[in-house]
């Protein structure tokens, strides 16, 4: 059967002609994050270890929305939210509100591992954290002169966005940066999936969430169900507008239409999306269910993924699709 | 067929033990806030203002583990959450981490109303709060003596226990209260409390809406958020369905319980009473639970694997019961 691994940077509208200077460090992010993805799976790792390993990396690189390079609140500040879901237990993990912590995700398991809960947020998450002695930092760490330029451009648009805007180009034309059809910026919540051999399977989901949001607001992605499912049929890390996935339950609906409506992944997935706005979701997933594509990727996502064929040549691409 | 249908809950997971008095107590409470909910349907209230209204009367009384009478946390200190969903487009609100909202399901309908989001928790949902003017008292408002000697017991119990499945045989203090084996979430069913609130309601016009409300789990961490605040796991709502949720919080959130029931309709075909007894039977795990649930064809059914649930139910045709086993 072979393992599969999908990750994502986000979701929601990319122009295709998002210009180089933008796209290719993203490229290269992702490829590098790829790499240990798949590093991780071949040395035999669990892919809840595999998840976990690919989102730190997503998180600590600052062109996604997640961890370093996280969206500003309406206040300037960041707060940071996460979760991981284990397939074969469906045990599962998830923070939000946080600002010290470096990366969301590991917290997000701890939780799911150290506590008797699953879900912890704000001064309780992250007391918790100096607790379990993870690695902080000080809130400005988290924070990018492009993300303050993102929310200077969303408060005077008085906009609450996606975090996806036209690249921060010096120009001083506000109104040309307004001009994006939906306002929503191109860096994204990042996510990662996995299946080993075994038909392990793995999601976990990492963010800062919507620009110039309230303080205080949760999205999906720390949601189980919303930004992150895993069970013993597939693994799914949405991302997009928030509250769409939140009222859709994406992530568990492409679980559920597979066992219950007996699609594949990749009719379960276009389904799924097909039921929330357009441009307001995407997703990846891979099924234990050994069919091909493993993968699936929707509609925009800024992905890159590979179909393991063998241990030597594993084909991936980069999908944009429009 | 048609019309409207109400149910409420006040928590999955009775102590076998417990005194008639406040068995008769909760059925009181039950029964008056069926009488409010049917009284608003007779008035033509639509489902979401319907919920939000029985859910406070829920949260203002003391007697179950929501608003006044909420759990407390292992501070001492009250953290309520609440999410409500309505049906008809599937707009939802919810909050966490309230500390000095009298009424957490009107929040949940604030920010459902009133901001671009679904979910505000901890100091941005009580900021929140204060700019929309809502009810606001101190912690203290919440606390209840009752619930100040539940937190005691959950301590001395955690410290005997090392593990969530060894029965405890009334070797502590509690003398008594600890003899029941039943255990809840790793606390004996005596201390765990769940009382979790919620109602369903669908109106006359087949629209369906559900909200939860709850202190959360005794003893918890603070920051601790459960499956109540979390739609499709403690409160789901859609064209065909609404659903809330209670008991354990973890095993709920895991199983996605309220998207489940209306999944299998949606995608199985499943009637409301056959969902909801699939569900609960199939899809728990070990996990325990219970939950109500309205169709839109004004049908209504509650489910629960725990020893009883505190639960009441009517519908247009004159049917009305309110349980505890």
């Amino acid at each position: 059967m072979g393992w599969a691994i999908a990750l994502h940077g986000g979701a929601g509208d990319i122009p295709l002609s998002l210009p180089p200077e933008l796209r290719l460090p993203r490229e290269a992010s992702l490829r590098h994050c790829l790499d240990v993805g798949i590093a991780a799976l071949k040395a035999h790792k669990h892919p809840l270890d595999v998840v976990e390993l690919v989102v730190r990396e997503l998180e600590n690189h600052p062109h996604f929305n997640a961890g370093k390079g996280s969206v500003l609140t309406s206040s300037g500040t960041v707060e940071m939210e996460a979760s991981i879901m284990d397939g074969q237990t469906k045990r599962c993990g998830a923070v939000s509100g946080l600002s010290t912590v470096v990366n969301a995700v590991s917290l997000a398991r701890l939780v799911m591992e150290k506590t008797p809960h699953i879900y912890l947020g704000f001064h309780g998450a992250e007391a918790f954290a100096r607790e379990q002695g993870v690695e902080t930092a000080d809130p400005s760490y988290f924070v990018t002169p492009e993300n303050i330029e993102r929310l200077k451009q969303a408060q005077e648009a008085n906009r609450v966005q996606i975090d996806y805007t036209q690249p921060i180009k010096k120009e001083p034309n506000v109104a040309a940066a307004a001009r994006i059809p939906n306002g929503d910026s191109q860096i994204g919540t990042v996510g990662c999936v996995a299946v080993d051999s075994e038909g392990n399977l793995a999601s976990a989901t990492s963010t800062g969430g919507l620009v110039n949001k309230m303080a205080g607001r949760i999205g999906d992605s720390p949601i189980i169900g919303a930004g992150t499912y895993a069970n013993h049929i597939c693994a799914v890390s949405a991302t997009g507008k928030g509250e769409a996935m939140i009222r859709g339950t994406v992530a568990r609906d492409v679980a559920a239409v597979m066992e219950f409506k007996g699609l594949s992944l990749k009719e379960a997935a276009a389904y799924v999306i097909g039921q929330v706005p357009p441009g307001n979701a995407g997703l990846v997933a891979v099924s234990s269910t050994g069919e091909t594509p493993r993968c699936t990727i929707l509609p925009e996502c800024f992905v890159l993924l590979p179909v393991k064929m063998d241990i030597q040549r594993f084909p991936y691409g980069i999908f944009q699709l429009k | 067929m048609g019309g409207w249908a109400i149910a409420v809950h006040g928590g999955a997971g009775v102590d076998p033990n417990l005194p008639k008095e406040r068995q008769e107590e909760a059925k009181r409470l039950l029964t008056r806030c069926l009488h409010i909910g049917i009284s608003a349907l007779r008035s033509n209230l639509p489902a979401i203002d319907v919920v939000e209204l029985v859910v406070r009367e829920l949260e203002t009384d003391p007697l179950f583990n929501s608003g006044r009478g909420s759990a407390l946390t292992e501070k001492g200190t009250v953290e309520m959450e609440a999410s409500i969903m309505d049906g008809p487009k599937r707009r939802c609100g919810a909050v966490s981490g309230l500390t000095t909202v009298k009424n957490p399901v009107s929040l949940a309908r604030l920010v459902m109303d009133k901001t671009p989001h679904s979910y505000l928790a901890f100091a941005g949902a009580e900021e929140f709060a204060r700019k929309q003017g809502v009810e606001l008292v101190d912690n203290d408002y919440f606390i209840t003596e009752d619930n100040v000697g539940m937190l005691k017991l959950a301590k001395e119990a955690n410290s005997i226990l090392f593990d969530y499945r060894i029965p405890t045989l009334g070797t502590c203090g509690g003398g008594a209260a600890m003899e029941s084996p039943i255990q809840m979430n790793g606390l004996p069913i005596s201390v765990y409390a769940p009382e979790t609130v919620g109602c369903v309601v669908v109106d006359k016009e087949g629209r369906c809406a559900a909200a939860t409300s709850t202190g959360g789990l005794m003893n918890k961490m603070t920051g601790r958020i459960g499956d109540s605040p979390l739609i499709g796991s403690g409160t789901y709502a859609c064209d065909l369905v609404g659903v809330s949720c209670t008991g354990e919080g973890e095993a709920i959130i895991r199983s996605t319980l309220a998207r489940e029931v209306a999944a299998v309709m949606e995608y199985k075909g499943l009637s409301l009473h056959e969902a909801v007894d699939y569900v609960i039977k199939y899809r728990l795990d070990e996990g325990k639970a219970g939950l109500i649930a309205v169709s839109k064809n004004g049908e209504v059914a509650c489910g629960f694997n725990t020893t009883g649930m505190f639960r009441g139910c009517a519908t247009e045709d004159g049917f009305m019961e309110v349980g505890v086993w």
